[in-house]
């Protein structure tokens, strides 16, 4: 029956944490809460008509100096080393990726590929040829340059999260 | 920068007495070979990966014209500008210019060793514009009014207490004494710095042909907040720094943070193409590349050839035992090291830099670890030979090696000496068969004995065998 076949794959998809999109807007109302957040981001605008809680405030950016918290899509998760593929364009501003101090990553299922080669073509094969920026992020600043002690958030976000969900906004951004 | 490579011989003396350089060269020197040993353990095709990578800028160098041709169609497609310099005075000039056009008044820096070569600080300062070094290590030398002592560490010979001492005495107090606290306020200062900056400039970890991207690789951040809040951006890089395809580029990826920090990968790799598109909220509003040669197409088709291919991952000094007793300020010039030593004569000249090519024990670990292969302890046996023919090494030397030279070439007298000098240094060794002193050997002596030969040579323990 078709509602068993759904109840049984949403409750195998909760139980490895994996939701529809449309489930990141309350994971990210979540996450802002266990940090003690105040409710706002810069979120891209793909990501603007989730069903975002009464009272959280989101603008599509460009992140400004005291920017807290952004959620953003990506193009790629690369998985040879776990990376995440994200290009620039007016719909994803550059400035979400680096200034605020908390980056959530909507990354559906889907757009995991295995090695930097399958990302490239995913690049290639954008509308617009190669984004302006093309950032590959692999986790959170840091710096090792006092006496080689690492310390997170040297200059852009000290904590990095991603959010894998089944479907999501299409590729890009 | 001034060249100081001359005094290299005072200026090892000075660091190998000096207690925290020593301590701080140790610890974090030990943590990169060891992380690096690791990673290359865990990827066995990590030395297939070496081979393709000297093959592939192998063949970008047969071929720079046409990918620089190809990289400098592929900028102007993409909106940006690429500017040519032949040497310092030029990428000084170009980005002076760009500077003055759009009366910049604050200039933020990621890392860039390109700059360090071409004195670009001190000629911006000299203009009245304020420079903020972004990445952490450059920050902290900035303040200190040092260069760098390592190409991706360049803050290696700081302890924690002397940046504690550098930051109260730029930020004011309170005292911050823990790296975590240390961090935090460079972070705060250099925030406003960037939203504030009208032009930043970074280096170029790879220049791609086929897309007109330059590529940024670290692990703060600092290079993108720089690129990505000013109004202009500039990319000085040299012009070997080319691959021809974003498949290349992956390749790369995948040797330089196992080589350089020991990390499967830098946190961030960012790929620049043009400026602001329509429609972009943020990013620059102009895109600049400056390609400077200063010296690198005159290595093309010559014996240094090989020393192009270096993608400045720092490997050949973290696995240096002269680099890790002396430091990176001996080397007196902008980079240290094996690769220093090489790429210091040819930039510099041979005349200012005896010291570095002798510098070395010849052991071959840099070679053994540089992740494009690059023969450096030849590279390095070769300008000694240049040094000797074109009579820059010291003349006690130069005789010494013609004496030698003489007896070698008589096998009958070589044996004959050799003989007379087992015996002669066995005897002068007395009975516990060490010597205190030598003639023209007081450097080794001074410091330690030396084991004396037992008697006999190897031809002669040979044919005692034999027979």
């Amino acid at each position: 029956m078709p509602d068993s076949r759904s109840a049984i794959l949403r409750q195998i998809r909760t139980a490895l944490g994996r939701g529809p999109l449309s489930d990141s807007a309350a994971a990210v109302d979540a996450y802002r809460q266990a940090h003690g957040l105040p409710p706002r981001a810069a979120v891209a605008r793909p990501l603007a008509g989730l069903p975002w809680p009464a009272g959280f405030a989101h603008h599509p950016g460009p992140a400004g100096k005291d920017e807290q918290m952004s959620v953003t899509p990506c193009l790629a998760g690369i998985a040879e080393i776990g990376s995440l593929m994200l290009a620039s364009g007016p719909d994803s501003p550059t400035t979400l990726n680096f200034v605020p101090d908390h980056h959530l990553i909507v990354l559906p299922a889907g757009h995991i590929v295995r090695h930097f080669e399958d990302a490239w073509t995913l690049l290639r094969a954008l509308p617009g040829g190669l984004p302006r920026a093309t950032n590959i992020i692999s986790g959170p600043s840091r710096t090792g340059d006092v006496e080689l002690t690492i310390q997170l958030g040297a200059h852009g976000p000290r904590s990095v999260h991603v959010l894998l969900v089944e479907d999501g906004p299409a590729a890009g951004g | 920068m001034d060249v100081s490579s001359p005094r290299f011989k005072q200026k090892a003396v000075i660091a190998l007495a000096n207690p925290t350089l020593r301590q701080a060269l140790g610890q974090s020197r030990k943590g990169f070979v060891n992380k690096r040993a690791e990673l290359v353990a865990a990827l066995p095709e990590f030395e297939a990966l070496r081979d393709q990578a000297r093959d592939v800028k192998n063949h970008v160098l047969e071929n720079l014209d046409h990918y620089l041709e190809r990289f400098d169609s592929a900028v102007t497609a993409a909106g940006g500008h690429v500017h040519w310099a032949r040497d310092a005075e030029e990428a000084r000039n170009i980005i002076l210019g760009i500077c003055e056009r759009v009366q910049a008044r604050t200039i933020t820096k990621g890392k860039s060793m390109v700059s360090e070569e071409v004195n670009l600080n001190a000629a911006l300062e000299a203009r009245g514009y304020t420079v903020v070094e972004t990445d952490l290590g450059e920050y902290i030398i900035q303040l200190a009014k040092e260069p760098p002592s390592h190409i991706i560490a360049p803050a290696i010979h700081k302890t924690k207490e002397q940046v504690s001492d550098l930051f109260e005495a730029a930020h004011g107090g309170p005292r911050k004494t823990t790296v975590a606290d240390l961090v935090t306020e460079a972070r705060l200062v250099l925030r406003d710095k960037y939203f504030k900056a009208d032009v930043g400039i970074t280096g170029g970890n790879y220049l791609v042909a086929e897309t007109g991207s330059s590529i940024i690789v670290t692990n703060e951040g600092n290079g993108d907040l720089t690129q990505t809040l000013a109004k202009v951006h500039i990319v000085t890089s040299g012009i070997e720094r080319i691959v021809p395809t974003l498949e290349d580029v992956s390749l790369f990826l995948r040797i330089l943070a196992r080589s350089a920090t020991g990390q499967e990968t830098e946190t961030y790799t960012t790929l620049s193409t043009g400026p602001r598109r329509p429609g972009d909220v943020d990013g620059p509003e102009e895109f600049h590349v400056v390609l400077v040669d200063n010296g690198r197409s005159k290595m093309l088709g010559g014996k240094f050839q090989d020393m192009l291919r270096c993608i400045r991952c720092g490997a050949c000094m973290n696995h240096c035992p002269v680099y890790g007793a002396v430091g990176g300020h001996a080397y007196g010039w902008v980079y240290p090291g094996p690769m220093g030593s090489v790429l210091t004569p040819l930039f510099v000249g041979l005349d200012a830099t005896y010291d570095l090519p002798n510098a070395c024990t010849l052991n071959g670990r840099c070679q053994s670890v540089c992740p494009v292969r690059i023969p450096l302890p030849e590279l390095l046996r070769e300008l000694r030979h240049q040094q000797h023919q074109r009579g820059i090494s010291p003349p006690v030397q130069r005789r010494a090696l013609g004496v030698w030279r003489f007896v070698a070439e008589r096998p009958g007298l070589y044996q004959f000496a050799n003989r007379l000098a087992a015996r002669a240094l066995k005897s002068l060794g007395g009975r516990d068969g060490r010597l205190r002193h030598l003639p023209f050997a007081g450097g080794w002596t001074a410091l330690r004995d030396l084991p004396a030969p037992e008697g006999k040579t190897f031809l002669e323990l040979w044919h005692a065998r034999k027979a």
